[in-house]
């Protein structure tokens, strides 16, 4: 196909429509930038994108921003028959690994001894082991005390599977403070 | 302490015996293992639920039968249950001091009660903070994510040699070949083909042979060199040899193509 010279917006939506819908993953606005061979500005692009945004309101899928980049999804309202293809995928994690991820979630980053103090239980290897290989967590160094147990924090593909941009997006941990426990005397 | 029983099950069923407090009757162990998350989590629950106050723990009778169970459970989750113990401890710890006489000169002693509420609502909060993360929608599950087909060619080419790049190589060996010229008088019969066979029989022990090292620049005159080059050039159009290169300037190599 002879695209010489992408200057008609239309076209460059285009462009991005189909790059988007067959990455299968987010492209950042740096891969997005490659498509146009360095004759496209940042803001432009942005711009661009959130036409875009705009044109598939009406249609079936989202064009959502999260944490590693833009990817069209399937709008909320269809999940409910997609899911139906493959009813077998639904992966449900236990409490123990779900308490696991909250704290490293809010706490990061933190240390095996930090989780286990929080939930007053030793942390089952296989809990991390799960997370980590779900690619949810990684170690992003080390406490300088002895044993320099390994520091834990979430990464990009949490955030892109939660469909958040940044942690900021998480509800605030003190939603989560219940009433005082009262002391009597 | 007035229990309500019909709102806890386990597996399914009503339990018939709540906890009355952290000791746990020796067969109901697993049950509660399973139920509760560890130490932490059975006392929320008897607090929130039962407005159990933490120091109306019956901390004597609790020991004991803490102590007395010990030992059946070297069998089962040990290390759970050592979680268990030292909750106890550290209850029974809170109580001792507050039954201790306050020193009026102390003014502001802190309530030994004060630690183990924070990590209470602490841990309570993360609980709620796991169930909102549980329910969030996630890729894979609930949240389903374009991906249009698309055919990627993506095939790894060999590198293409390019004729020049032969020309070049062969006037290195030529040159080289010069530096060593020796001169031989007499006429060889030099046969085209018997070099493709000669150096397609290397091939078939050394998989991967550089350019360069299938002319022997030492012992070979140049009319030998020539048809040993010219033997390359048969070998790679009748598709028996593929000759490659990583990249410009960088050795190039020859090798069999059933080789692989």
């Amino acid at each position: 196909m002879a695209m010489k010279e992408l200057d008609n917006i239309h076209q460059m939506k285009q462009v991005l429509e189909a790059a988007l819908l067959t990455a299968g993953q987010p492209l950042s606005l740096d891969d997005l930038l490659k498509l146009f061979a360095g004759k496209m500005e940042r803001t432009t692009l942005r711009m661009l994108l959130d036409e875009l945004k705009q044109d598939w309101t009406e249609k079936t899928l989202d064009l959502v921003q999260v944490a590693s980049g833009y990817r069209f999804q399937a709008k909320v309202e269809y999940s409910e028959f997609i899911t139906r293809l493959n009813p077998d995928r639904q992966q449900k994690y236990s409490r123990a690994v779900m308490e696991t991820l909250a704290i490293i979630a809010y706490k990061q980053p933190v240390t095996r001894g930090d989780i286990e103090q929080i939930r007053g239980v030793a942390v089952n290897p296989n809990v991390i082991r799960q997370l980590q290989e779900r690619e949810w967590i990684d170690v992003v160094g080390h406490r300088e005390v002895p044993g320099r147990p390994s520091l834990y924090a979430t990464t990009r593909y949490f955030l892109d599977d939660l469909n958040l941009r940044s942690l900021a997006e998480l509800p605030p941990f003190e939603d989560f403070a219940q009433t005082e426990i009262a002391l009597s005397n | 302490m007035l229990l309500n029983t019909h709102d806890i099950k386990i597996n399914g069923e009503t339990l018939n015996a709540l906890p009355q407090d952290l000791y746990i009757p020796p067969d109901a162990l697993e049950v509660y293992l399973d139920t509760f998350e560890g130490p932490l989590d059975l006392l929320l629950y008897l607090i929130r639920k039962h407005n159990l106050d933490i120091l109306d723990i019956p901390m004597a009778q609790l020991t004991v039968q803490y102590m007395g169970y010990v030992e059946k459970m070297k069998v089962i989750k040990l290390e759970l249950a050592a979680d268990y113990l030292l909750m106890s401890a550290m209850l029974i710890e809170i109580k001792s001091r507050m039954l201790l006489p306050k020193p009026t000169e102390v003014a502001e002693e802190d309530d030994p009660r004060a630690e183990l509420v924070r990590r209470l609502m602490e841990y309570e909060a993360i609980k709620l903070a796991a169930q909102r993360l549980d329910a969030m929608p996630v890729v894979g599950a609930e949240l389903q994510v374009a991906a249009a087909y698309y055919q990627h060619i993506s095939q790894i080419k060999p590198p293409e040699v390019s004729l020049d790049d032969l020309l070049e190589a062969w006037k290195n060996v030529l040159k080289r070949a010069k530096l060593n010229q020796h001169h031989k008088l007499g006429r060889a019969e030099l046969s085209v083909r018997e070099h493709m066979s000669l150096i397609l029989r290397r091939l078939q022990t050394e998989t991967l042979v550089e350019f360069s090292a299938l002319f022997d620049m030492v012992e070979e005159g140049v009319p030998k060199l020539v048809v040993n080059f010219l033997a390359i050039l048969e070998l790679a159009k009748e598709g028996l040899i593929r000759i490659t290169q990583q990249s410009a300037f960088t050795p190039i190599y020859v090798q069999a193509v059933s080789a692989e």
